[in-house]
């Protein structure tokens, strides 16, 4: 299909300029602090490896990633299953298909800030419309102030409301490609609604499910803003997660050496879970 | 059918609330917010609307967010034209690997490249302006823009390029005016994209700004410092930031949810 053209490599040379410039020089700045100590003046010392066996043996390290995975993981067995049945009840076609569309697309272009600050506002206990409804209409004492649960609880909802709807608006995108020859097949077949989910649905949403996984996955991951103005980290450490421990360390205590190095453990994992869930994923296909 | 109406109904009642609630206490005195609740402003006033529209330093934030916006969204569009198309049409040595490095950089925290990007950016004396913010957004939004423009150009066929060049266009010129209005739909959603991230980004346009090019985002975070939180102020602008994106999406309702479908993985 494709032709061999070295030529084409010009082509992709800007980009290739500004990603690197972007990339490759701050990644190579993160490795040089992370190799070595400073006491400000820019005078630097060589510390070899030592800040990154500091990093994997302290238990605030093992605390946040702990945290970091906890909050992963609750993502997307939350909102993927959520995403697709959404999708799935969704009109294919008519008047409302675009309208619904733009709602749900609306929390993704909030920015993160605002995102934090309005869940702020919505749950503050005596004068927030969810806090308010919880504390003096159903009684439940709420106030992710002073309950790490309640806290839990605030920032995985917070981050369902942002998100979902990009495992809906792709779910959704591979379920309008199927044509309705499918369907009319099934249905003389006598294949129940799980039979058709299953053999035909799932299947023909898979490209775009990895997608969306994948995306989920990468940003979940490495959240900071929408938790950090929300609750900070707090109460105590219960919400600090990966992210924000290190800005605490590279900006609060301004540790250079050791956020380097935790930065750099920090994208390795992400890279390998990436790459482990992608290939996973994509195992199927090779066969 | 229409029992299942009702999911997305729910759905999007859920998301609308906490955006109601911004709306409305974007309408109510500081007063009223503090003295309790109420579901809809007693005081109807405009007067953070007001504040923000009178005070410079306030709506130049919305001036500086969409200028820096703007031109990361016209810099990666332009850059990631030519690249999706290589990538689409030819091989060469080391494509996939570069294509997977591109992915790559979506993967790294933010918080990652705070400090290094302000050193870089104060480094090429580009601090505090607009381009220093579109240029560190191209990190994310130019992978993006090849990934979702290499899947639309996929779909269109080659023949499409061999019957031009047969007819004698040169390259840029069957690029220009043919290639590229034939994926008009992918140009707008790959745009519609990088504006979203470009928009939606504070940690590094925080970095990277002091006065002249601070986003409104991050002077957001002035109703917190100055006398307490002035909340009505503070939904007043967060309510503001919700409305270029909304005015974005309508135009490119039709093509969102192919944009991604569309890419390749």
């Amino acid at each position: 299909m494709k032709t061999e053209n070295q030529k084409a490599w010009f082509f992709v040379l800007p980009v290739l300029a500004l990603v690197a410039f972007n990339a490759l020089i701050p990644m190579m700045t993160v490795v040089n602090y992370s190799v070595q100590e400073t006491f400000g003046d820019n005078v630097f010392f060589w510390q070899g490896l030592d800040w990154f066996q500091q990093i994997l043996r302290s238990d605030r390290f093992h605390a946040a990633l702990g945290r970091q995975f906890m909050f992963t993981f609750l993502i997307l067995i939350i909102e993927v299953p959520l995403g697709i049945a959404i999708a799935l009840s969704m009109p294919r076609k008519g008047f409302w298909v675009p309208v619904c569309l733009v709602l749900m697309a609306l929390p993704m272009l909030i920015p993160w800030n605002v995102v934090g600050a309005m869940w702020n506002i919505f749950t503050l206990p005596d004068i927030g419309l969810l806090g308010y409804f919880l504390n003096h209409v159903l009684g439940i004492s709420y106030d992710m102030t002073q309950d790490p649960v309640a806290a839990w609880v605030t920032i995985v909802t917070m981050d369902v409301w942002h998100w979902t709807s990009l495992v809906v608006l792709l779910s959704y995108a591979g379920l309008v490609s199927i044509p309705d020859a499918y369907y009319q097949a099934a249905k003389i077949d006598g294949a129940s609604n799980w039979a058709v989910f299953r053999f035909i649905q799932l299947p023909k949403m898979k490209t775009v499910l990895t997608i969306a996984i994948l995306l989920r996955f990468m940003d979940s991951f490495n959240i900071y803003t929408e938790p950090f103005v929300l609750t900070g980290g707090g109460p105590g450490n219960s919400t600090t997660l990966l992210s924000i421990d290190l800005v605490k360390i590279a900006l609060g205590q301004f540790d250079l050496g050791p956020a380097a190095a935790m930065s750099l453990i920090y994208f390795a994992i992400t890279l390998l879970v990436s790459w482990l869930f992608y290939t996973l994923m994509t195992k199927d296909d090779l066969n | 059918m229409q029992k299942r109406s009702i999911v997305p109904i729910v759905y999007i009642l859920f998301l609308m609330l906490p955006i109601y609630w911004l709306v409305a206490m974007s309408f109510k005195t500081t007063n009223e917010i503090l003295s309790g609740f109420s579901l809809f402003p007693q005081t109807f006033t405009l007067d953070n609307y007001a504040t923000i529209f009178t005070d410079p330093s306030w709506y130049w934030g919305y001036i500086n967010s969409i200028a820096y916006v703007s031109i990361n969204t016209v810099i990666s569009i332009a850059v990631a034209l030519p690249a999706a198309y290589a990538f689409s049409r030819y091989r060469f040595l080391g494509d996939k690997q570069l294509f997977f490095w591109l992915l790559t950089n979506r993967m790294a925290p933010a918080a990652v490249f705070a400090l290094p990007f302000f050193q870089l950016y104060s480094a090429v004396e580009l601090f505090d302006t607009h381009l220093a913010v579109a240029l560190a957004h191209c990190l994310f939004n130019i992978p993006l823009a090849v990934w979702i423009l290499e899947g639309f150009m996929g779909g269109v066929p080659k023949e499409l390029d061999e019957t031009a060049f047969v007819d004698g266009y040169s390259f840029p010129r069957f690029f220009a005016t043919i290639f590229v209005p034939s994926i008009k739909a992918g140009v707008g959603v790959a745009a519609f994209f990088c504006f979203m991230f470009s928009w939606v980004e504070l940690l590094l346009a925080k970095t990277l700004t002091a006065v002249a090019a601070k986003p409104i985002a991050a002077t957001m975070t002035k109703t917190a410092s100055s006398a307490g939180y002035e909340l009505g102020l503070l939904a007043a602008a967060g309510t503001l930031t919700i409305i270029p994106g909304a005015i974005v999406i309508w135009f490119v309702r039709n093509y969102i949810a192919k944009g991604f479908a569309m890419g390749r993985v």
